[in-house]
């Protein structure tokens, strides 16, 4: 006999949308992360009121219920820690509207980055937020998370392209925050929703703007013997007032897997590369790229190649978006910190993380974000290892530790979710955290929505206030 | 005096120190908000000050406006109490430029143009030109919510603020986001008082991104006989690969409006000869890189301005320009200036709806026989100054149906409205925060959290928040 809580999601759903099983379950306890947790059901809305009504199911039976899109996201953010309904945004998945001469587009939350670029690329607009994972991320995910990418250092990062949000708050009203047009008027919510980790509400429906795509594009690629003149280029580039589209960085070990993978052409003798890219109307493009190319010189970078045409630029951008990938195959798992630094402090910060590699004996390739100082050590590790595991995550918080003393921050783009919520004292006094906590609780009251994120929980207290539920697949009359 | 004001004035020296507690009723009427005077007026000169008062205030449950140098307080409702002005002019410290990183960390009363000159020595800029700006101070541009002729290319401070410090509650110092730009570390609460005006708390510091200055800038200006054409060129340059710095609409009268001493005054500078003419829609566009990048956007601009059917085209030297750009920096002071009974109307819309929120606008105003004048972001968000040409009941009658017949048309395409200035005594009477919010609901719950007690600039805000 079933569960009662599944019978009441198939009634909903359709017996086809409701996973309960533990061989299918299993396959709903990762995301990018190195975190595990179990749902107790997996569930495919297709509309808006499925979203409400999986709301009602879960205040019903006071069990959490938990958003997802594609699972890229690398901080258990989309991962049911509580267990209970995780939900599923993949069948939610339609571009509802694309309005090309206000530059908007109107999506649901289901629909994967890459998708809405390709449906727009015909009118010259694109969405410009581009994680790496942009062919399978979605953007209710982007929006959860508030995500970056290569070229949010020109363009900004999801909020700055979101003007309105749809969603079911936790208590099952289906609201809606911002507006198409400019300058809504009271509270920024959506500035507020954002990057909220799916804390607050399920989103149903997202507003967002389109960008023109530049008219000319010029991606380099920077070669050089070492680390430090590697990154003491990037702190040149930003400080002479040059705002490159996107300035990637790979280290040496990187490259040679990310060569090895996909045949980008990066020289594997090298110590690291920057991949830049300069855009904006065709006459500034070629001064700015000499510009960028001679900084790059000055620092002694071996060779400053141009990419000569559209295809050779997608190839060198296929490497970079599929460097974590082909690290994947170098080690059965890899842990990737994403912390953040003032740019003049990436020289000192890159040479003590090569330190703790050395130290902890585990390899670390470095590949990120470079322009804006967002880092992404991969510190290769085999998890079947606990005890390897344990130092791997000793290993990063040294390396977080060291971001926060230069000034930065414990996530650039990737999110606290449930990696960094026992980090977040470090930057925040119990002051600021009861605060957020206090908006939380306000959107959020019985903390049945993606619980235990974030936020550390607090001692002595129990902060969710909702019962355990027998596990899956377990019999209750 | 009352019994609150007796407790006020007798803690505060206690917190700021007497010489800066005030009862003379010269500096209350100073700190009026729509001629609603506090009973003290108290000049913190630290963070923990303000923590301080804010606790006092909450214990006493006193009404607090925090102001800076009072050019934006007329934004808003009329507060429902107001006991404590909080003069924040002396947290004025830059508290950490790094201008290697493009990052920057000032107290919430450091005056803008204190900020410009440090960073003009390092050739970077805030994009914050806001209205007021030679006494502008960061927090009340930022808790104010303006948006500047930059936003066309810098957007608006919740694309550059990066983290914000803030008293708040019953004394409680709190801060959301970082020093660094890129950051998704905990809730954007910072994104929440960027034009709250302070009614969440108080802003003690903010952190910024910073700019590089461009190489050099020029300025576009076509003029047109009708909105029509204006907005076709609009149109062709919103389609082209051009990504101007900043680019708006100013219609016929706003020549002759940036033309009198008081503009001047405003501007700090005369607005240069020739370049807007009465009777004329006029497009400005501002644009900047190097030179041949500056050659291309001329000679573009040019060919979209006679296939517009321009009347007059004029460029803009970098100086000249930066006088210019002044003016429509100032747009929002030169025409409250400009009559006793100046009434804005801000209307956001959907680039494509300009025209009809324009025509429509016009019309309502033109029917109730009211002068106007209006500057237009590209983007879709229009000033329309209503210009009584004097304050009494049939100027009121004539704006209360203006503005009325405006909104009532605005919601058909949907606009967001609001009326941001006018004179006070007319506020009960204008629907100044424009249609009902849908999610006003949401925004009582976030204001409980800031301030439980409603001693934050009570009624100031929208749906009486």
């Amino acid at each position: 006999m079933e569960l009662r809580l599944v019978q009441d999601l198939k009634k909903l759903l359709g017996s086809d949308a409701v996973l309960h099983e533990p061989e299918d379950l299993v396959l709903y306890e990762y995301d990018g992360s190195v975190e595990v947790a179990r749902p107790n059901c997996v569930v495919f809305p297709r509309t808006k009121e499925h979203i409400v009504g999986l709301v009602g199911i879960a205040n019903r039976y006071r069990t959490p219920i938990v958003g997802r899109g594609a699972g890229t996201g690398l901080s258990g953010g989309a991962l049911a820690r509580r267990g209970g309904i995780l939900t599923i945004f993949s069948k939610m998945n339609r571009i509802l509207e694309v309005d090309v001469e206000n530059h908007r587009a109107v999506v649901q939350p289901g629909v994967v980055n890459a998708d809405l670029s390709a449906a727009v690329a015909h009118t010259g607009l694109h969405f410009a937020p581009d994680p790496s994972s942009q062919k399978a991320c979605t953007i209710g995910g982007n929006v959860s998370e508030n995500s970056g990418g290569p070229h949010t250092l020109a363009y900004g990062v999801t909020t700055n392209h979101v003007l309105e949000l749809e969603m079911v708050l936790p208590t099952g009203e289906l609201i809606r925050i911002g507006s198409s047009a400019l300058d809504s008027p009271g509270y920024d919510l959506p500035g507020l929703f954002v990057g909220s980790e799916g804390t607050l509400g399920l989103l149903t429906e997202i507003t967002v703007k389109l960008t023109r795509l530049p008219e000319s594009v010029k991606t380099l690629l920077a070669i050089f013997d070492t680390l430090d003149d590697t990154t003491e280029t990037v702190v040149d580039i930003t400080a002479r007032g040059i705002t490159p589209a996107a300035c990637e960085m790979l280290d040496g070990y990187t490259l040679r897997a990310v060569e090895a993978y996909v045949h980008a052409g990066f020289p594997i003798d090298s110590a690291a590369v920057l991949l830049i890219d300069v855009d904006g109307v065709r006459d500034g493009v070629e001064s700015q790229a000499e510009e960028v190319a001679e900084i790059c010189r000055a620092h002694r970078a071996r060779e400053v190649r141009v990419a000569k045409d559209s295809r050779e630029r997608d190839l060198l951008w296929k490497g970079r978006k599929n460097a974590f990938g082909a690290v994947g195959r170098l080690s059965t798992t890899y842990y990737v910190q994403d912390g953040v630094i003032p740019r003049t402090k990436l020289p000192a910060t890159l040479r003590r993380i090569t330190e703790i590699s050395e130290r902890y004996g585990f390899p670390i390739g470095n590949i990120f974000h470079a322009g804006d100082g967002n880092l992404h050590p991969l510190i290769l590790f085999d998890a079947r290892d606990e005890n390897q595991l344990k130092r791997v995550i000793a290993a990063a918080d040294e390396i977080i530790q060291f971001c926060i003393e230069m000034g930065g921050s414990i996530t650039g783009e990737h999110g606290v979710g449930m990696e960094k919520d026992r980090l977040m004292p470090l930057l925040f006094s119990e002051a600021d955290l009861d605060l957020m906590r206090g908006v939380r609780d306000a959107f959020n009251p019985i903390g049945l929505l993606n619980p235990e994120k974030i936020f550390p929980n607090k001692k002595g207290c129990g902060e969710i206030h909702i019962r355990p539920l027998p596990v899956a697949g377990a019999s209750v009359a | 005096m009352t019994t609150a004001s007796k407790t006020a004035s007798s803690r505060l020296p206690d917190i700021v120190g007497a010489a800066h507690v005030s009862t003379d009723p010269a500096e209350l009427s100073a700190c009026a908000v729509d001629g609603k005077l506090p009973t003290v007026t108290a000049r913190p000169g630290s963070t923990e000050e303000v923590i301080e008062i804010v606790k006092y205030a909450a214990a006493e449950k006193l009404a607090l406006i925090a102001s800076g140098a009072r050019t934006k307080l007329g934004i808003g409702s009329s507060p429902e109490r107001y006991d404590v002005a909080l003069d924040m002019t002396r947290l004025n410290r830059i508290i950490a430029y790094d201008p290697g990183d493009l990052t920057l960390s000032v107290e919430a009363g450091t005056p803008l143009r204190n900020v410009a000159e440090a960073l003009a020595q390092h050739r970077q800029f805030l994009p914050l030109a806001v209205p007021y700006f030679d006494r502008a101070t960061v927090g009340g541009s930022i808790a104010s919510g303006v948006d500047t002729p930059l936003r066309q290319f810098y957007g608006t401070a919740r694309d550059y603020v990066l983290g914000m410090e803030f008293a708040l509650g019953e004394g409680v110092r709190s801060k959301s986001g970082g020093n660094v730009v890129k950051n998704v570390t905990g809730y954007d609460l910072h994104k929440l008082m960027i034009g709250s005006l302070g009614t969440l708390g108080v802003i003690t510091r903010v952190n910024f991104k910073t700019f590089p200055m461009p190489v050099a800038s020029r300025g576009f200006v076509a003029t047109f006989e009708s909105l029509d054409h204006a907005i076709e060129m609009r149109n062709r340059v919103a389609q082209s690969p051009l990504t101007p710095m900043t680019f708006d609409l100013l219609s016929p009268r706003v020549a002759d409006l940036f033309s009198t001493p008081a503009a001047e005054r405003l501007a700090t500078s005369p607005m240069p000869a020739g370049v807007l003419s009465p009777g004329h829609w006029a497009l400005t566009i501002g644009y900047s890189g190097k030179e041949n990048v500056l050659s291309r956007y001329e000679a573009e601009l040019r060919r979209m301005a006679a296939e517009s059917a321009a009347d007059n085209v004029t460029v803009l030297a970098d100086r000249v320009r930066a006088a210019a750009f002044a003016f429509k920096r100032e747009f929002i002071p030169i025409v409250l200036d400009s009559t006793p009974a100046t009434t804005i109307v801000k209307i956001s819309v959907l680039p494509a709806r300009l025209k009809d929120a324009l025509t429509s606008a016009i019309k309502a105003a033109e029917t109730n026989q009211l002068r106007w004048a209006v500057m237009a972001r590209s983007l879709g968000v229009i000033y329309f100054a209503l210009l009584p040409a004097e304050f009494n009941q049939a100027s009121h009658r004539q704006a209360v149906a203006t503005t009325n017949h405006i909104l009532a048309a605005g919601a058909s395409f949907g606009a967001n409205m609001t009326i941001p200035w006018c004179p006070s005594e007319w506020k009960s009477a204008l629907k100044i925060w424009g249609p009902e919010r849908h999610d006003l609901a949401q925004m009582q719950k976030v204001k409980k959290v800031f301030d439980p007690l409603g001693i934050f600039s009570p009624g100031r805000f929208i749906g009486g928040i």
